[in-house]
């Protein structure tokens, strides 16, 4: 067929086809991103080294800026499902939304003089960004199994690109091609899945196959293998995009491998992502079928907790160690979805924020540790308390608030976990969940010791170049000085690692660990704000106990 | 008013609970060189505030006083509730007077990092003293977690020897029982809400009001049990207590040991025997064998190590031993006993550490009882010290250590003769491990590296004080035993009575409570009057007791 391509957009152009109406109100959050992943895109065309460097990232904060903006503006109206039923912008969504874009933003702060953007082209790298994040508002605000899809690839596409973004490191190219391997199976077994439920149903819209499933007069899921075989290779499909055992393979590879900005907004935003949609998917579209599969996801979510911090356990390379956390967090998290309770869903939300403000406050450590010591290795922690105290105590209050002691963040999302199963019969869940988290002190508190506790030899060493009594030898520095009352003449003045005094490393990862680590704490003392926040999600999705 | 006769207190405990902290950050702002004798002088703030508030008690009143009640996460129901009663008064002193004494010892050596160092023992006393005053169960498992967070720190960055496997160890261990103990509380107050179909609330008044199923309770009396058990330790449960104890630095095993495993007994009466009255009477018989295998067995290490740190954490084995003993005997003396006990022990092993660290400085560094001997002879103040340390310790008649233990093995030949008979034996083994350790380092030959001289300001500061507070127990183990009477009798009498035990006449049993709505209304004890004449012979006369004093105390 040779026809004209001028003459086929001829035809499209005067054919009379009626668009859906758009509500520019509730699709803003999305549009803006998309513009804003253009202009940069434009902008990085640039000659200057100097616009290229500095106005292409501050473009990327001030779209972000704007998509957070309006997703606020938005926040707890009511629900509205737009063009045409393929979306819907409610709280959960808005929630998602505003999680993946403080992620971006600290992600961009991260890169801000990382090799990458370098590499690859500050246009390019920050435009694929902003088009992963509006893949991700997309996917969270899906209420149609095509969107759906769209929404995850808009999301993955970008990602795979973005991890190969170093391509003079080996590295990194094989983090983006095991992760576009892996991530090309995760989409074709969901899509899969999918175009099997749109047989069982014969609808694409959620609502539409919602009424179908609750509609239908017995047998329900187990009578029909088409429908069972669907939402078997969705799970698939969700578990691989969440890092959910046993599809959670890639997970620690790529995670290592990618950018550490880009590992950062993996694991935050794109965890956050895959966790709304499946809330959505299968809290609100197969909410009838709920007997069903939750013993099934229970069973996910066991695995993923105990494979994720058995994983961690061994590990020195810590994006490889939070990448199993990672793992292990995701079971957390979908223990919330599994009792199919607004209580639930609210905890997975509240879950979801505590585990953005946990993380990203360790990976701008992880990145001051690379510039400085060009390694993430653990053992390069020792004397990082000395070193970059406010780093220091970023990372330890992130490690201390993922093991979930009390105080932090962590601790609080974990009691509204546990009241959530409690509450909706899944008591044994709960107790799997602790038992994860008594695991995962054994690697937690492997990094916590790692910074502020030195190895004994290393001990008089680290004294001797800081304190008055330099040059003595190593036995003068009995545990506490136990041995020698003698020896109080004068304080050593080899501490001060408790104050701020001295900040050093980048300003940028500065400001995103201070600020993330001191949320932690402080959501972890008051999380009246963040319940507020987050009860938004419960009420969001309708038919929910 | 219904707090008509309990004492008003001139602060808040929330200020003595968070005071600790804030003057460690405080003198964290200070140079290095002077933080340890600032916080140290500055200790004395919290000191005399707990003296303040234990003089206000009322100790004829025995429900919660100096009430502090906030929601803190309304939508869980948790509570920030703090309170004092007859159970936790004298512990909340016991903490703040050998945090003082530690911070005291600290404060006149030199040490690494001192900022650092003097955040977590603050961190530490805040912790403790939020544990013991809590009165919401998720809040007194959100500080007991957090206590585990400074002895963490305090043990890997200045401990000696196997440090950082040693605090690993031990914060798994405790961590396994501690996030057991969590999913438990949550647990208790999601059964409680839905069996009662009331809202949510975790405060011990709110779920002593509403009992929980004698399935569920046994199932949530073994996560709490798990908890407290590994924290005392006992023998089970003791893996991570020898590595832990050997490395950490002097102040802080000597408050761990003193304080912090007390937290654990003091769960046992504050909230497991008021909130799962069947499951304790259930599980009774396991307790006490868990709690004789404790003594016969740390009494047997205790006397066989040759290390003189180790014959100390053993011997405390023992107490705790003792102290469980007391608690699950499940009778009035018993459980009084227990809690005077606590009050003893934390006094008694605290100094006994602060002696060993003394002892060690005079044989060359060592703790090992082969390098010890003869250090009394040029030592006689030291030696009188650690002679009273080591009577008082082994029970000798006329110390109050004396007094408790008895109590304690009269509450148990109550309950068990059997048993009873057996854990005597580890009162005459406390003598002689006591006073082999005492011979062996103070007499005998003088070991070989041993330079003895005699006791020193720095050494003194810590010892004399709680050496003299021994004695004045001694003297006056009432100081103990009348303030803790009451709330004593309070927390055990569910357990006792078998009108609680059975879940059809607990049920018969809520109407006749006090409403729970209100400010305060939880708080208030029922008014038991139409209740106590069918009470079986031998618990009555605590009913009688309880009833009586909480027709007086609650004039509403």
């Amino acid at each position: 067929m040779n026809a004209h391509p001028y003459a086929m957009s001829f035809l499209l152009a005067t054919a009379h086809i009626h668009g859906p109406h758009i509500s520019w109100a509730e699709l803003s959050p999305i549009a803006v991103l998309g513009v804003g992943a253009l202009v940069v895109l434009l902008v990085g065309l640039a000659s200057s080294q100097m616009v290229r460097a500095r106005l292409v990232p501050t473009l990327t904060l001030v779209a972000i800026a704007g998509a957070i903006g309006t997703e606020i503006w938005r926040f707890s109206h009511a629900p509205q499902t737009i063009v045409a039923g393929a979306l819907r912008i409610d709280d959960l969504a808005l929630i998602a939304d505003l999680v993946c874009a403080v992620a971006a933003v600290a992600a961009v702060l991260l890169a801000w003089r990382a090799r990458a953007p370098r590499e690859a082209g500050q246009g390019e790298f920050h435009s694929l960004m902003l088009f992963s994040l509006m893949g991700m508002a997309v996917l969270v605000s899906a209420q149609d199994l095509i969107t759906l899809f769209l929404g995850l690839e808009l999301l993955s596409i970008p990602l795979y690109v973005l991890c190969a973004a170093e391509y003079r490191r080996e590295g990194s190219l094989e983090a983006g091609l095991k992760y576009l391997i892996i991530g090309s199976v995760g989409s074709a077994t969901l899509v899969y899945g999918l175009a099997l439920i749109y047989g069982a149903t014969g609808q694409t819209g959620f609502g539409a196959v919602a009424h179908v499933l609750a509609s239908q007069s017995g047998g329900g899921l187990l009578g029909d293998p088409l429908l069972l075989t669907g939402i078997a290779l969705v799970i698939v499909g969700f578990a691989f995009k969440a890092s959910v055992a046993p599809f959670h393979q890639w997970t620690p590879d790529v995670y290592e491998g990618a950018p550490t900005a880009i590992t950062a907004f993996m694991a935050t935003a794109t965890k956050a992502a895959a966790i709304a949609v499946f809330l959505r998917f299968f809290d609100f579209t197969l909410t009838a079928e709920h007997v069903n599969w939750a013993p099934a996801l229970a069973a996910l979510a066991s695995v993923t907790i105990i494979v994720g911090n058995v994983g961690a356990l061994g590990q020195s390379s810590l994006k490889r160690l939070l990448g199993y956390s990672g793992v292990a967090q995701a079971g957390y998290m979908l223990t919330g979805l599994v009792v199919g309770t607004r209580l639930g869903v609210s905890a997975t939300m509240f879950y979801v924020v505590a585990y953005l403000l946990m993380n990203l406050g360790a990976f701008a450590v992880i990145v001051h540790q690379e510039r400085v010591s060009g390694s993430d290795r653990m053992a390069a922690l020792s004397g990082l308390g000395r070193r970059s105290p406010l780093l220091a105590w970023s990372l330890t209050i992130a490690m201390l608030a993922l093991a979930g002691i009390p105080g932090t963040i962590g601790f609080i999302g974990k009691v509204q976990l546990i009241h959530s199963l409690v509450n909706g019969g899944y008591g044994w869940l709960a107790i799997v969940l602790v038992v994860g988290a008594m695991i995962s002190l054994g690697y937690y508190l492997r990094v916590v010791a790692a910074i502020w506790m030195t190895p004994a030899d290393a001990r008089g060493v680290a004294v001797a170049g800081a304190g008055p009594l330099a040059g003595a030898p190593v036995a003068a520095f009995p545990p506490i000085a136990g041995g020698s009352p003698e020896a109080d003449l004068q304080a050593s003045a080899g501490g001060g690692a408790l104050g701020v005094e001295r900040l050093t490393g980048d300003p940028e990862l500065l400001l995103v660990a201070g600020v993330f680590g001191a949320l932690c704490i402080v959501f972890g003392v008051i999380p009246g704000p963040v319940f507020e926040f987050v009860a938004h999600a419960g009420a969001a999705l309708v038919g929910l106990r | 008013m219904i707090f008509a006769h309990a004492s008003s207190a001139p602060f808040s405990l929330s200020i003595l609970i968070w005071l600790p902290l804030a003057l460690a950050l405080v003198c964290a702002a200070l140079p290095a060189r002077v933080t340890g004798r600032a916080l140290a002088a500055l200790s004395l703030l919290p000191l005399a505030l707990a003296v303040t508030f234990v003089a206000n008690f009322n100790s004829s009143y025995p429900f919660p006083q100096f009430v502090t009640d906030h929601s803190w996460i309304p939508s869980l129901g948790i509570h920030y509730a703090l309170a004092m009663n007859g159970l936790n008064v004298s512990l909340v002193l016991l903490t703040t007077v050998l945090f003082t004494v530690s911070l005291a010892w600290s404060a006149l050596r030199d040490i690494e990092r001192p900022r650092l160092y003097y955040f977590w023992l603050g961190l530490a006393e805040s912790a403790v003293l939020g544990a013991f005053l809590a009165q919401d169960l998720i809040l007194f498992v959100a500080f007991f977690d957090l206590m585990l967070i400074p002895f963490y720190f305090l043990v890997g960055s200045w401990g000696s020897g196997e440090r950082v496997r040693a605090t690993i160890k031990m914060v798994i261990y405790t961590a396994v029982g501690s996030f057991l103990m969590l999913a438990a509380a949550i647990a208790t107050g999601v059964i409680a809400a839905g069996d009662h179909h009331t809202a949510l609330n975790f405060t011990f008044g709110a779920l002593e009001h509403l009992p929980v199923s004698r399935t569920d309770g046994e199932w949530l009396f073994l996560g709490f049990a798990v908890a407290f058990l590994v924290k005392m330790p006992v023998v089970p449960f003791h893996g991570w207590l020898a590595d832990a104890y050997k490395s950490m630095p002097i102040p802080a095993v000597a408050v761990f040991s003193g304080v912090v495993a007390k937290v654990a007994s003091y769960g046992f009466l504050q909230i497991v025997l008021p909130l799962f009255p069947q499951a304790s009477h259930h599980f009774q018989v396991l307790m006490l064998i868990i709690a004789l295998v404790s003594i016969l067995w740390a009494t047997a290490m205790a006397f066989t190590t040759r290390d003189v740190r180790l014959v100390i954490a053993y011997s405390s084995v023992a107490q705790m031993g003792f102290i469980l003993l007391g608690i699950f005997s499940l009778q009035a003396p018993g459980a009084q006993g227990a809690l005077l006990q606590m009050l003893n022990h934390g006094l008694v092993t605290a100094a006994a550490f602060f002696i060993v660290a003394a002892v060690a400085a005079r044989s060359g560094g060592s703790e090992r009882m082969d390098d010890m001997g003869g250090i009394a002879f040029r030592a006689p103040l030291l030696a009188t010290l650690f002679l009273i340390v080591t009577l008082a310790n082994l029970a000798m008649p006329g110390s109050s250590n004396f007094i408790g233990e008895f109590m304690i093995l009269l509450g148990t030949f109550q309950s068990h003769l059997a048993i009873a008979l057996i854990a005597s034996l580890g009162v005459v083994g406390a003598a002689f491990y006591g006073l082999r350790l005492f011979i062996g380092a103070m007499h005998n030959r003088v070991g070989g590296r041993v330079q003895s001289f005699e006791i020193k300001r720095s050494e003194a500061i810590a010892i004399v004080p709680l050496c003299l507070i021994i004695l004045v127990l001694a003297f006056y183990p009432q100081f103990g035993l009348s303030r803790s009477q009451a709330s004593v009798n309070l927390a055990i009498a569910p357990a006792t009575t078998s009108a609680f035990r059975g879940s059809q006449s607990a049920a018969a049993l809520l109407p006749t409570f006090a409403s729970l709505d209100g400010p305060a209304g939880w708080w208030a004890y029922p008014l038991l009057a139409g209740v106590s004449h069918s009470l079986p012979g031998k618990p009555r006369r605590i009913y009688t007791y309880t009833t009586a004093s909480s027709g007086s105390g609650s004039g509403q």
